[in-house]
């Protein structure tokens, strides 16, 4: 024996380990045991070699790396021996994973132990093929372990089927192989060969079309009587669990039988009886028993509908809930989430225990059970459950806070029934949350509340109240600021004022200061900071009694270390000292922000599409374009006539102005041309320093969203809110060259189909599995715009999620995408996604368009990538 | 079906890990850190699931050991509580009533045991008996396997010393 050698046994090394009592101490233990397994690696010492890999594995286990021994196991599990050969294969699965390169030289070694005369190692081979095996070695062992199937001991065979199993998940071409001999283990009578059995089915009908109409024909009545002899068999000491006989095979059985009821009412017909006899005979005070019930009640709301089951399984459910097991609760929200779908009735009469759980102790309850007072939500009852929703917000804890605030302003945003219903639940989220609140949530309350005219003062007074008693929530004093900044007037003379309001007295001076307070807070960011100054300045004007004052705040940050305040403080203080003339039209309201424009940009600046953000920075809102000099005016409200008319650079100054974009990532990409209008810049301004919001704005608001398009509408919000003048009615009949400008703006439908050029509509891809239909339309007088709208249709037998449409064009075109209708794509052309699409062909008339296009889905969560090129557009667009 | 079956002491300390999905070993030092700090810290009357990345892990605490299972989303969470209890069980009759030290000292019987009762992360027998005898039989094939080594290395010393 060499001298390096440890003669130390596997306890040994253990107790040793253990013993130590500081981490360096353990190091050295294990860097010794680590040199001495390595020496005798690179002597290939054959007597010791499973003592060392079995102290490897219990070192692997420490987080110490052990890649070394890797082809230890490979050594052992070519040996002869039993032993050696177990703890070798317990090696390789300890060692390594499925995605190591060392894995493929074990094949050969296991396709002879597959074929060994000695059971028990055959049954080590499908172990380590059945947990570990990869796609190759899935492809190169199948028959083998199909073989297996069939044998003998049926021991081996329900470790074929778990390992088939396996092979089918890696491959899933195979499964056709699988079908008869799976069939065949459902005849079974040995527990553990039926349990795999039926579990190898039910994961064949997951892959398989195929293989779940052959089980639904073939097997559907086998298993309904297996299931009925197990529930009525007598006692069976064997599988006895809590008085029940085998709740493990009861479960796969259960489940095995609503994929085959799923969408077959036959099958699911047959079932009935089975189905009631186990949800009220089973048992329900021990766990195996619920976790019975569970699955059945999970059973009967899937298979297709059958009322009296249904009630049996609301009913379980809500005996379910009203359990004082957490556990039991826990599934039973579960559950019932599920059920939403099937009968969403039933479940909202459980909406009063549902929201105590909302407050639960359980972190695990209260998650749970907020994601289904989501769904629960819904015009009728959202004023009642947003109360309750705020209430336990006060009373929940910081991790929880932030996923209760996501939720509730997303269901606010989506039902709220009015404005000030809305704006006062925000106010509550944010000064009880405000720091949870994510920046497009608090963007979109500004552009509400500066829609609704009518609730300007209301608001401002509002936010001021709370601005007074929560000055910690960084986005409340953001909005409280910007509202400060804008309708301050508001604030001090009580314009607007409603009944509901209790009268509040401000003075000038009292809102200046809370501006100076939100300067000056210690915990202020630079966004902060920056909508502070600018409010500053704007109520230098309205507050001409108060400018020495807010002068000497501007001046203030002169010093500051962050250039942006800095350069802002004299920037402003430029204006305040030199440029009188015209700081009154500089400092005017803002504009009322275009809500469809704000959503659209939400919805656009979804990663999901390469062009959109190029599109929306040419989206104007109201129809502003700034050539003519009149509608800057506009722009700035200038209701009284004595304003001079700022010229055009004026308007540029305005936008360096109020550029507050910090963050490169929010600024409109492919602008190389400058932004046409200074409605631009003021809505990036709501952008201050944001990252591109995230994909949860899809769910984006109805407020916000009802406008869209929907030209009528937009007007009528343009009378409603009656700033602006220049009403895109009014640009519609302007002449072509004002037209293309406001590019952005489709005209209403109707319109399209009258006055439009009419195109054929073309297949503008297709391949085996997917079809992409193109139906062209022309804006009238907009020769250079497309207006396309892309109809998708699935060719194939399989459901497409995540459906992706994405599209590039050359320079000379420009591409603004719609969102899509969806992002599932129903299976065999069963509906089809649409979505709009405007191309603006820049050499119109000289260069015809083209397209590249990418489509990304996922089959049963597996990525799909096609790729093609569209060049068969009419030649004339 | 069963992504992972971690044993986790009280301590944090790993007894028993075992990978049904693929995880590197990166993951798989990431995945025990999360699930540590996220299931030792909750108190004893909660519920046993936790949900983690979209996943859901089932966990069940005896005595110092916490026996986790991270699971699909539909999966059955009540379902996996009596897989759990059934390895203990089958643990308990192995080694005549275990404690944590058993499954130290013993761990590759720890996994022997798991083998017979999971593959590919599914259930592979509800009896207790059959998995018992099964391993017993292996283990006495190692044993005999034993004897016989040992007994030509007698052989081969009496020849030498003759």
């Amino acid at each position: 024996m060499n001298p390096f050698s440890s003669g130390t046994r596997l306890r040994d090394m253990i107790r040793a380990i253990r013993s130590c009592k500081t981490a360096a101490e353990e190091r050295a233990v294990v860097r010794k045991e680590c040199a001495a397994i390595r020496a005798a690696i690179s002597e290939n010492d054959q007597d010791y070699r499973h003592r060392n890999l079995a102290k490897l594995m219990f070192i692997h286990m420490l987080g110490y790396p052990t890649h070394f021994g890797q082809m230890e196991c490979l050594k052992l599990i070519a040996s002869s021996g039993f032993p050696e050969k177990r703890i070798g294969y317990l090696g390789l699965m300890l060692l390594l994973d499925e995605r190591q390169e060392v894995l493929m030289l074990v094949t050969n070694s296991l396709k002879q132990d597959l074929n060994h005369s000695n059971q028990y190692i055959i049954g080590l081979a499908l172990c380590a093929l059945g947990n570990i095996c990869s796609a190759e070695m899935a492809r190169d062992l199948a028959p083998e372990v199909e073989r297996l199937l069939q044998f003998r001991d049926p021991n081996i065979r329900k470790k074929a089927a778990l390992c088939s199993i396996r092979i089918i998940k890696k491959v899933p071409d195979l499964a056709e192989n699988f079908i008869n001999p799976a069939a065949s283990l459902l005849r079974e009578k040995h527990h553990g060969v039926l349990i795999t059995g039926v579990q190898l089915c039910t994961d064949l009908c997951k892959v398989s079309s195929e293989a779940l109409e052959y089980f639904r024909e073939k097997c559907t009545e086998g298993l309904i009587k297996t299931l009925k002899d197990m529930a009525n068999s007598p006692y069976a000491p064997e599988y006895d669990i809590a008085g029940i006989t085998d709740p493990f095979l009861h479960i796969r059985l259960l489940k095995l039988l609503r994929i085959l009821g799923q969408g077959d009412a036959d099958a699911s017909d047959c079932m009935n009886d089975i189905l009631a006899q186990v949800a009220t005979k089973i048992e329900s005070n021990k766990n195996a028993g619920n976790a019975i019930l569970y699955e059945c009640v999970g059973t009967i709301m899937s298979i297709e509908d059958n009322g009296g089951l249904r009630v049996l399984a609301i009913n379980i459910l809500g005996r379910f809930l009203s359990n004082r097991d957490n556990n039991i609760r826990y599934v039973a929200l579960n559950m019932l989430m599920k059920a939403i779908t099937v009968d969403a009735q039933a479940v909202q009469r459980h909406r009063a225990t549902i929201l105590e759980c909302v407050k639960d102790s359980d972190a695990s309850i209260r998650k749970k059970a907020l994601d289904l007072v989501y769904l629960l939500v819904n015009e009728s009852n959202v004023k009642p459950l947003t109360k309750e929703l705020i209430e336990s917000l006060e009373a929940s804890d910081q991790e929880f806070k932030g996923v209760l605030t996501a939720k509730i302003c997303s269901l606010v945003e989506k039902f709220s029934p009015e404005k000030i219903w809305y704006i006062d639940q925000m106010l509550k989220v944010l000064s009880e949350a405000g720091n949870f609140v994510k920046d497009e949530v608090w963007h979109a309350l500004i552009v509400v509340i500066s829609n609704a005219s009518d609730l300007h003062g209301y608001s401002v007074r509002a936010l001021y109240r709370a601005f007074q008693t929560s000055t910690e929530q960084e986005t409340l004093v953001r909005v409280a600021v910007w509202c400060i900044g804008e309708y301050g007037d508001m604030l001090v003379n009580n314009v607007g004022m409603l009944d509901i309001e209790e009268p509040i007295t401000v003075t000038e001076s009292d809102a200046v200061d809370a501006l100076e307070v939100s300067i000056k807070r210690l915990n202020s960011d630079l966004t902060t900071k920056a909508m502070a100054l600018i409010a500053l300045l704007k109520l230098s004007s309205r507050f001409p009694s108060c400018s020495e004052r807010i002068k000497d705040i501007i001046l203030q940050n002169k010093r500051s270390f962050v250039l942006e305040l800095q350069q802002r403080s004299i920037e402003f203080n430029c204006i305040l000292q030199k440029h009188q003339n015209i700081r009154s039209a500089l400092v005017e309201r803002m504009p009322v922000l275009d809500e469809a424009t704000f959503s659209g940009r939400r919805a656009g600046s979804l990663p999901t599409s390469v062009s959109t953000s190029t599109g929306t920075a040419r989206n104007l809102p109201n129809g502003i374009a700034k050539p003519a000099a009149a509608p800057v005016a506009d722009l700035l409200d200038l209701s009284s006539d004595d304003a001079p008319a700022p010229n055009s650079s004026g308007g540029d100054f305005l936008q360096d102005l109020l550029g507050v974009d910090l963050s490169p990532a929010s600024a409109p990409p492919g602008t190389s041309q400058p932004p046409k209008a200074g409605t631009d810049v003021l809505l990036d301004l709501l952008s201050i320093g944001t990252s591109p919001p995230a994909q949860s704005s899809s769910s984006a608001s109805n407020i916000l969203s009802s406008i869209q398009d929907d030209k009528t509408s937009l007007v009528n919000l343009n009378g409603l809110a009656s700033l602006t003048s220049l009403s895109p009615n009014a640009t519609s009949a302007s002449p072509a060259p004002m037209m293309d400008l406001l590019d952005g703006f489709g005209p209403s439908p109707q319109k399209k189909e009258e006055n439009g050029p009419a195109y054929p509509s073309l297949v503008a891809y297709e391949s085996s599995t997917l079809r992409m239909t193109f139906n062209i339309s022309k804006q009238p007088g907009n020769p250079q715009t497309t207006l396309i709208q892309a109809i998708f249709t699935n060719l194939s037998p399989n459901v497409y999620n995540d459906f992706l449409f994405q599209a590039a064009v050359p320079k000379f075109l420009q591409l603004h995408l719609d969102p899509a209708s969806s992002n599932t794509l129903p299976a065999s052309g069963n509906g089809s996604i649409i979505q709009s699409m405007k191309v603006t062909n820049s050499q119109h008339g000289k260069k015809s368009l083209v397209m590249r296009i990418r489509i990304a889905y996922k089959i049963n969560s597996k990525d799909v990538l096609e790729e093609g090129q569209v060049s068969n557009f009419p030649r004339d667009l | 079906m069963i992504h992972f079956v971690l044993l986790i002491s009280r301590q944090g300390k790993v007894r028993l890990t075992k990978w049904y999905s693929a995880y590197s070993q990166k993951e798989r030092t990431k995945v025990i850190r999360e699930l540590s700090g996220l299931i030792l810290t909750r108190g004893p009357k909660l519920c046993n699931f936790v949900e983690w990345r979209g996943l859901r892990v089932v966990y069940k605490r005896y005595a110092s050991l916490y026996f986790c299972m991270c699971i699909d989303e539909d999966d059955n969470e009540l379902e996996i509580l009596e897989i759990i209890h059934h390895y203990v069980e089958v643990l308990d009759r192995y080694f005549g009533s275990v404690c944590e030290l058993d499954l130290i000292y013993n761990f590759h019987k720890a996994y022997f045991i798991l083998d017979e009762l999971l593959i590919a992360g599914e259930l592979q027998e509800p009896s207790k008996r059959t998995v018992a005898r099964l391993v017993a039989a292996q283990d006495s094939l190692v044993e005999t396997a034993k004897e016989q080594t040992s007994s030509i290395t007698n052989i081969i010393a009496q020849a030498a010393n003759v």
